[in-house]
């Protein structure tokens, strides 16, 4: 049933995934060789703690051994009475103070405070900075990897739609885009909303595609983990609340605050039920998509660390081929996880949609 | 510990739940193939509103 070609391919990418990815956390295991096993736990725990919050610094990785990182600075851009506009090349990966404008900024667990010249913390007894926090809008990593999934979405969509006033089928990328784009109309907006699919079509499309691509990317060493960040699917559950209020017609409303076909105490009590329903449901949606892929990094994180847990009792052979056949068998299963999400949350976006703008007879 | 008593009984639970929709589908679709998508899909989506569930009481409990 599923084409050969198909299956090789996705053999092959998980493969390549797999190997770079162990291959970048080797990098890390033996630069803190001589540590020994002193903490190992904790840097592993770290470690993965460390990739799953997004930061102000584009790092490739860390050489453990030199504290040296390899990779590059991103703009941070702060308002706090004025703009301040700087390199996070400033902060040196939190070791130093930032000076702009007159104002002191530190880096204090990837959150940037205002501080005095010092670069002072002050902590409150459960261990919270308490010092002003300025309005951070950084182009930090997650934003770097929006912007270049809206990039790849608008170059790749630009040319297939491009490509029909020249000919009928699509060539090169188009190719992958057309049956996708295809399904995404026939199979989720169609069935599920009804006759008036085509106005929230661009919508679906663009959640389905956007939240895939950014779970790909996140599967790549480049460490991208916007997906598995709570503030992006809020951001994505909060955008399909409003479509699906704003889009609600009379019926949907009246089946809200006042259930027809009911006795009046049972309208009184579906009442506050129904309001509460509205809410719940995009929750889950930015719950699911978030700890989904939260806890698909978390998994090929801890078996690619399996080198460096493993390695007293087993060498490092056998550890790293231990750990990688692991990894790669948790990559594929990724890679179908990563479309899922995608597919789920467009689907029940599509689903509550279509309770929204239902005709009743 | 307690939060953790909490999280395996929510595992338990939702895996009590998967389990009736997968053999579930199964089983209708033993008893119809030709209507073996449109189950799937079915199955797909209730088995996402579970997850949703079940990983909302995670997030609570950890």
């Amino acid at each position: 049933m599923i084409n050969p070609t198909i299956m090789r391919n996705t053999l092959l990418f998980a493969l390549l995934i797999s190997l770079i990815n162990v291959n970048s956390l080797f990098a890390v295991a033996g630069g803190s060789e001589e540590g020994g096993q002193i903490n190992t736990k904790e840097e592993i725990n770290e470690y993965i703690q460390h990739h799953l919050q997004d930061s102000h610094d584009f790092t490739f990785w860390t050489n453990g051994k030199t504290g040296s990182h390899i990779g590059f600075h991103l703009p941070v851009i702060l308002w706090s009475d004025g703009l301040h506009v700087f390199s996070s090349g400033k902060f040196d990966y939190g070791h130093e103070v930032a000076e702009s404008n007159g104002k002191y900024f530190t880096l204090y667990h990837g959150k940037v405070y205002e501080t005095n010249a010092d670069g002072e913390i002050n902590l409150d007894e459960e261990g919270h900075a308490t010092n002003a926090k300025p309005l951070d809008i950084s182009i930090t990593k997650n934003v770097v990897g929006m912007l270049l999934t809206s990039l790849l979405m608008f170059l790749g969509f630009i040319s297939l739609a491009k490509g029909y006033n020249k000919r009928s089928i699509p060539k090169g990328i188009g190719r992958i885009l057309e049956p996708l784009v295809i399904y995404v109309r026939d199979e989720i907006a169609r069935p599920n909303i009804g006759s008036k699919y085509e106005k929230f079509i661009p919508y679906l499309l663009t959640v389905f595609f956007y939240i895939w691509i950014l779970n790909l990317l996140g599967l790549t060493p480049l460490g991208f983990n916007v997906t598995g960040n709570i503030a992006v699917t809020v951001g994505l559950a909060l955008i399909t609340f409003f479509v699906t209020q704003f889009s609600g017609n009379k019926d949907y409303w009246k089946h809200i605050f006042w259930m027809p076909g009911v006795p009046i105490p049972m309208k009184i009590i579906l009442m506050p039920i129904e309001v509460l329903g509205m809410f719940t449901k995009p929750f889950a949606l930015l719950i699911r998509l978030f700890a989904n892929i939260t806890a698909g990094h978390v998994v090929v994180m801890s078996l690619i660390a399996l080198i460096i847990t493993m390695r007293s009792q087993f060498g490092i052979v056998a550890s790293s081929s231990i750990s990688f056949g692991l990894a790669f068998f948790i990559t594929l299963i990724e890679l179908l996880v990563a479309f899922l999400q995608a597919y789920i949350f467009t689907m029940l976006s599509a689903l509550f949609i279509g309770m929204a703008v239902e005709e009743h007879h | 510990m307690y939060n953790l008593i909490g999280a395996g009984l929510i595992v338990i639970g939702a895996g009590i739940g998967l389990g009736q929709i997968g053999g579930k589908a199964m089983e209708g679709i033993a008893r119809q193939p030709e209507a073996s998508g449109k189950i799937q899909t079915a199955m797909i989506i209730i088995g996402a509103l579970l997850e949703g569930l079940a990983f909302g009481a995670l997030i609570l409990a950890g």
